[in-house]
């Protein structure tokens, strides 16, 4: 049982990147848009925040310079995808080449230096609960913040007028336009939105989950984050299952490795993307729920 | 007479498309509280002209007066602000959103969804429409739709409604009272622009009325003070050939449908409770009913799409085909025409030639490979048989207008001489030349001995074509009716079943 704790604290950190770029790319393909571009976004954001923490020394400004830069990036694929109205995959795909070297180039001389404050947190009176003070309550904040982004995301998607129009965008952006509502600007401030999360991602990677700048360091959690939305039918809560049963399995697996069980570790590291998919893929297997979930225009261009 | 200003006063519109001169020089004026009649066939640039005045388009010269300023109409929402209403022929629907969320959409600041789905239900009480405001709209029927689409529009209070061809898809008695619920509006000052291809309908309804062909108006008349033969003039050049056939006595029972119970496939279906039909080689036997009762569950049956029947309870001649899939009922002589041309009956991205080779396989392909110039020959024939205007064969299917779509998939489906041809809708939303056409390739083909199964909401249509009639209401088929001895009444009545008190709307 003492062992558990630290491997549930250990698993909602590991949940928490995927869970704060997914709801942003929930939000962002519930407009119809597929931006590929996450990991690009990520990147850029994790270099940037970096750099900012780095000068300031100060947490909060990293992370909010990361949101930024990951909405100003996005914004470059809706002058594109959505101005120019070019492929949405390509576009998106582009971005993401793009932001892996554009990060890789900024972050050079960041390379092996590390930010000057503490990443750990303990909430007071809480932490001191045996067992579950160190499983819930000694994490950072930005866990907590992501699961209040979840439910603030789940409730504008189903009950407010927003989350209506972004759907209906969604569904059927031809539809939208002849009742009156400006698709292009929903559909960019959908992606932004987006954009602004996965920079959240990416900084939280950088500097609170790591923390240290390497190029490369999302290391695919962008495209998890994209296979998360798709699984978990468009659905927030359903994506943050996913991202903390991916982070669980991930916890598992290096803790059978450090156990030293005889498998290959190569094998063991394609455990979290199995399991999150075959779970996921049953949860949402119902054809019924996923004709109601799915945006009908996803990927589509619109040409109003 | 001109003393108020009009509503609505279109003066010299012209709009150009690459190729087509859609609307030359089209002057319109409505008064408040005037029913305003637009008639024209498809493509003599009525759709173009609404696009104008609804701020889908805009127009390359002429100029719009509202209320009797100069108004440039740049967006739909603008068109909405200044209090123009429209009702698309075309659904503006978004499927996976309930009734009330659609609604919702529409209406500015309207966001308390209880008080929404009580208004809904009222303004469905109040006009004959009834809706299930917590129902998701992909689950409802054509018919069902476009009551959404009415009543979304009417929340809106508008001052002036455009209808785009709104009683398609309703019962006599449901369109008395829709009749009876514009002149409500229009005596509450409502300007109304009913675009319609029905001239009966057009005469008993509006006050005034223009007709348009090839972009231009033709006529601009009291439509009361007019024939159906007058307007038709007007609108086509020359009175509409009815459809007929030689007298002919009926052979064997070639479509058997006996005793066939099915719950349906989507939760939202309608359940159907032992039908039995028969048609038999040459008659034409129609289903009567308004959308949503069963008709589109027991096509899927009929034409395979839906293979659970009991093999033994549906069959051609001798041959039991309930649980034999689509490829299988068309190889032993069965055609279908859905009622979704665009998506269902034609691929929409796809041109008309390889469109042609989705339903009819035999010489068309060979060991696995298309035969090009066979399947451009064989839709170029469809297409020089059933007058379809299109830009050759290789146009795809989304470029051709609704009624010559219309003509194409009811035309390649006829040009394979089935042994029985059921066909659903077969003139929804098709203009009155396109539809005679479509009717008039139906009886050649009773004519020839095919046995034909119709499922139509226009009873004007059914009564044309048909030899007998069933009706279909919440699942269950009414007694064989022959037309002779059928009345537009007695139809109606057993048409609005239980459905239309709106029984089954209260227990859900």
């Amino acid at each position: 049982m003492e062992q558990l704790a630290p491997l549930i604290a250990a698993t909602l950190s590991a949940g928490t990147p995927l869970l704060l770029a997914g709801i942003g790319l929930v939000v962002n393909e519930r407009s119809g848009v597929v931006n590929l571009g996450a990991e690009g976004m990520m990147l850029i954001a994790a270099v940037a925040g970096f750099a900012v923490g780095f000068a300031t020394g100060s947490p909060a400004a990293g992370l909010i310079a990361g949101a930024v830069a990951g909405m100003l990036f996005s914004l470059i694929f809706s002058a594109l995808a959505i101005g120019l109205v070019t492929n949405q995959y390509a576009t998106g795909l582009a971005l993401t080449l793009f932001g892996a070297g554009l990060s890789a180039f900024a972050g050079l001389s960041y390379v092996g230096k590390s930010v000057p404050f503490k990443t750990t947190f303990e909430i007071p009176l809480l932490a001191d609960i045996p067992f579950f003070g160190a499983a819930f309550f000694k994490l950072h904040p930005m866990v907590y913040f992501a699961l209040l982004l979840t439910a603030v995301v789940a409730w504008m998607l189903a009950r407010t007028r927003l989350g209506l129009v972004i759907r209906a965008v969604g569904e059927s952006p031809e539809s939208a336009h002849a009742i009156g509502y400006s698709v292009r600007a929903i559909r960019v401030g959908a992606v932004a939105f987006g954009g602004a999360c996965c920079g959240l991602a990416g900084v939280y990677l950088s500097l609170i989950y790591t923390p240290l700048w390497v190029e490369g360091m999302v290391a695919g959690r962008g495209w998890i984050a994209l296979a998360l939305t798709t699984f978990a039918t468009w659905r927030p809560w359903r994506v943050a299952l996913g991202a903390y049963l991916f982070g669980s399995v991930t916890m598992i697996q290096f803790a059978l490795q450090a156990e030293g069980i005889e498998i290959a570790s190569q094998l063991l590291s394609m455990m979290p993307y199995i399991a999150t998919i075959v779970v996921l893929a049953l949860i949402s297997r119902n054809p019924a729920f996923i004709r109601l979930n799915m945006p009908a225009s996803l990927g589509k261009p619109f040409h109003p | 007479m001109i003393e108020a200003p009009a509503r609505l006063q279109l003066e010299g519109i012209s709009k150009r498309y690459p190729g087509v001169l859609a609307n030359d020089r089209v002057s319109l004026r409505v008064a408040p509280g005037e029913i305003h009649g637009l008639i024209g066939e498809n493509g003599a640039g009525k759709s173009t002209l609404m696009k104008i005045v609804y701020g889908a388009a805009r127009p390359d010269s002429g100029e719009i007066r509202w209320n009797g300023e100069r108004v440039q109409i740049a967006s739909p929402a603008q068109a909405r602000r200044l209090g123009i209403g429209m009702v698309f022929q075309h659904f503006s629907l978004f499927d996976t959103l309930t009734v009330s969320e659609n609604v919702a959409l529409a209406l500015p600041g309207h966001t308390d969804r209880t008080r929404l789905a009580i208004d809904i239900r009222a303004m469905g009480d109040r006009y004959g429409l009834p809706v299930d405001p917590e129902q998701h709209v992909y689950s409802l029927s054509v018919g069902e739709r476009q009551r959404v689409e009415i009543i979304r529009c009417l929340l809106q209070q508008p001052s002036l409604l455009i209808m785009d061809e709104p009683t398609s898809v309703l019962t006599p008695q449901a369109v008395e009272k829709l009749f009876a619920t514009l002149h409500r509006l229009s005596e509450e000052g409502v300007a109304i622009l009913y675009i319609s291809h029905k001239l009966e309908e057009v005469r008993t309804l509006c006050s005034r009325a223009t007709v348009m062909r090839g972009g231009r108006v033709t006529g601009d008349c009291d439509p009361r003070a007019e024939t159906v033969a007058s307007l038709s003039r007007m609108m086509i050049g020359a009175e509409p050939p009815r459809a007929t056939g030689t007298t002919r006595t009926a052979g064997d029972e070639l479509l058997v449908v006996e005793g066939l119970d099915m719950p349906p496939l989507e939760p939202t279906g309608k359940t159907l409770r032992t039908i039995s039909l028969s048609v038999r080689q040459g008659e034409i036997v129609g289903i009567a009913g308004v959308s949503g009762n069963g008709q589109n569950e027991l096509l899927a049956l009929i034409s395979g799409e839906d293979p659970r029947a009991p093999t033994n309870s549906i069959r051609i001649g001798a041959t039991g085909i309930g649980a034999l899939p689509v490829t299988a009922r068309r190889k032993l002589g069965l055609a279908f025409v859905p009622e979704e041309r665009l998506g269902r009956g034609a691929v929409p991205a796809m041109g008309l030639d390889l469109n042609t080779l989705l339903t009819n396989d035999s010489g068309l392909t060979r060991h696995g490979l298309i035969s090009t110039a066979a399947t451009t020959r064989l839709a170029q024939n469809i297409i020089e048989r059933f007058a379809v205007k299109a830009a050759g064969t290789a146009a795809p299917a989304k470029s051709l207008s609704g009624g010559n779509l219309q003509k194409f998939t009811v035309g390649r489906e006829i040009v394979k001489d089935p042994r029985v041809f059921v066909v659903s809708q077969p003139t929804w939303g098709v203009d009155v030349g396109a539809a005679s056409q479509i009717r008039q390739g139906i009886v050649a083909l009773r004519d020839a001995g095919t046995a034909v199964l119709v499922v139509s909401e226009e009873l004007e249509e059914l009564f044309e074509i048909c030899d007998a009639l069933y009706v279909i209401a919440n699942g269950r088929l009414s007694e064989r009716i022959p037309v002779r001895e059928a009345t537009v009444e007695r139809i109606g009545e057993l048409m609005g079943g239980t459905r239309n008190t709106g029984d089954t709307l209260a227990a859900a």
